[in-house]
């Protein structure tokens, strides 16, 4: 629901009763909605199934019962836990952008990211290469964006810069976000849901 | 050396046959170096020999049988969905003893054998040629549209799944192409000499490259210069052209890196000596109190 003009924005996802795992179910049931214009976080102990549930969306994951529905068309971004990093990567930062589709969004980055476009990104520091990879998911046009644990790695400075990047919201697209820092949810989402293990 | 010998009409053939290929196999040895798969240029080289020699006994092209058993063994890898080097292990070990195997059975087989280990460039024909031609043909088109889903794939994995993309079409599509161009390659410059224009090149090109662009341009370079210097020398020296080119390309690899692993023993002798602006090894970071 748009809190200014009453209207009802687009839906992106639903999940009903929703309960995914591996060989044995460890998220779930669940059921929820997620709607164009929102920023939803995911919170819950180690093992209560976060990234199994962003798995189970990303169709990386077993559904033992109830469903996901997906807006038809929709397109997904899903920056995972731990980017890949190989051992020799010769990719500059503005290759990695232009990889992942989100060359188009290179004029509005950060100026801190701004800075890195030209160096390879195997020489980036674990942060600064997260933030990029976050840049990528959120800059390729996808309606909906899901990150795990994107604050993995990064120090105050670069975690205030995530979140204003979280901060530029835009009515087209929603982001699903996995994170085990409370506070950091309760700054940048519309609403936080609680998983139990 | 006397570069007259490049357009010499008898070598004329050999030489665009083998430029053609200094051209392609650097190019699929960096998407096999990204996909951390280079083995596979080994794996399926062997098969290609094998494949060769066989079809050689038979009394046909080296190039159609060499096609046949790599595109047979590339197919197979991607259908089964094999990732990582272990497939192409197989490949190396079953690709190596069938290739001993025909040549020990098959009246030609041994000299042929040799010949293909060797990599007797100069008696590329027509038939080897018209192959890198039809090959270089295939492949411009083909890495143009595998190269930008092949490097997602690799750098933002979970994306294809999550939006149910066929994937299968992109990497089966370069399982093939790597095979195709290990058969041509093999049957042209034999099987090790195929697998460093494979490797080499692509792994210098990977340590010193500013960006992805920059990665293709210095593994071609390196794959063609290598060639035209091994070619020259192969001949000057009256030596086979296999171990040369190998050779070389080591050479070239070495000179390529040579400075920057200098630059890095120098920077860690300058931290040893405890240098103004590098802290001492083991050393303690928290000034102390004056």
């Amino acid at each position: 629901m748009d809190a200014g003009t009453g209207a009802v924005s687009r839906m992106l996802l639903e999940l009903d009763s929703l309960r995914a795992g591996y060989d044995r179910p460890v998220v779930g049931p669940l059921s929820m909605q997620l709607h164009a214009g929102e920023v939803v976080g995911l919170w819950g102990a180690n093992g209560s199934g976060k990234s199994t549930l962003l798995a189970a969306i990303g169709n990386g994951a077993r559904i033992f019962s109830g469903e996901i529905r997906r807006a038809p068309g929709l397109r997904v971004a899903y920056q995972e836990q731990r980017p890949v990093r190989l051992p020799a990567m010769p990719f500059t930062g503005r290759d990695l952008l232009r990889i992942s589709g989100a060359k188009g969004s290179i004029a509005a980055l950060p100026a801190t990211l701004r800075d890195l476009l030209d160096r390879r990104v195997d020489r980036l520091s674990g942060g600064q290469y997260q933030l990029l990879c976050v840049w990528a998911a959120l800059g390729r046009g996808a309606e909906l964006i899901m990150l795990d644990e994107p604050t993995n790695n990064l120090d105050p400075a670069h975690e205030a810069l995530l979140a204003e990047m979280l901060s530029r919201r835009s009515e087209e697209r929603a982001v699903l976000l996995v994170s085990h820092e409370r506070s950091f949810l309760d700054g940048v989402c519309n609403r936080v849901l609680e998983l139990s293990t | 050396m006397d570069p007259a010998m490049l357009i010499d009409p008898l070598f004329r053939v050999p030489f665009a046959t083998g430029l053609l290929l200094a051209c392609v196999l650097p190019l699929i040895g960096a998407l096999l170096m990204l996909r951390e798969e280079w083995l596979a240029a080994l794996g399926l080289a062997h098969l290609a020999a094998a494949g060769a020699l066989l079809s050689l006994a038979a009394g046909a092209p080296a190039v159609a049988g060499g096609l046949l058993a790599a595109l047979g063994g590339g197919a197979v890898k991607g259908l089964v969905g094999a990732r990582g080097n272990a497939a192409y292990a197989f490949m190396i070990l079953g690709g190596w003893s069938a290739l001993l195997l025909i040549a020990a059975n098959t009246a030609i087989g041994d000299s042929l054998g040799h010949a293909l280990v060797e990599g007797q460039l100069y008696f590329a024909g027509r038939t080897d040629l018209a192959a890198a031609i039809a090959l270089a043909l295939v492949a411009a088109p083909a890495l143009a549209w595998l190269m930008p889903r092949l490097l997602r794939a690799r750098l933002f994995p979970r994306d294809e799944a999550a939006n149910a993309l066929p994937a299968h079409r992109w990497h089966l599509g370069f399982d093939l192409l790597a095979a195709t161009a290990m058969a041509v390659g093999t049957a042209t410059l034999g099987l090790m000499g195929a697998f460093a224009l494979v490797f080499v090149p692509a792994w210098a090109a990977f340590r010193l490259a500013s960006g992805w662009r920059a990665t293709l341009t210095l593994s071609a370079a390196v794959g063609v210069v290598g060639f035209v210097a091994a070619f020259q020398l192969a001949l000057a020296l009256d030596q086979p052209f296999g171990p040369v080119l190998v050779g070389v390309l080591l050479a070239t690899a070495g000179s390529v890196l040579l400075p920057d692993l200098l630059r890095a023993r120098a920077r860690s002798a300058r931290v040893d000596a405890g240098a103004p602006g590098w802290p001492k090894p083991g050393g303690s970071q928290v000034r102390p109190p004056p």
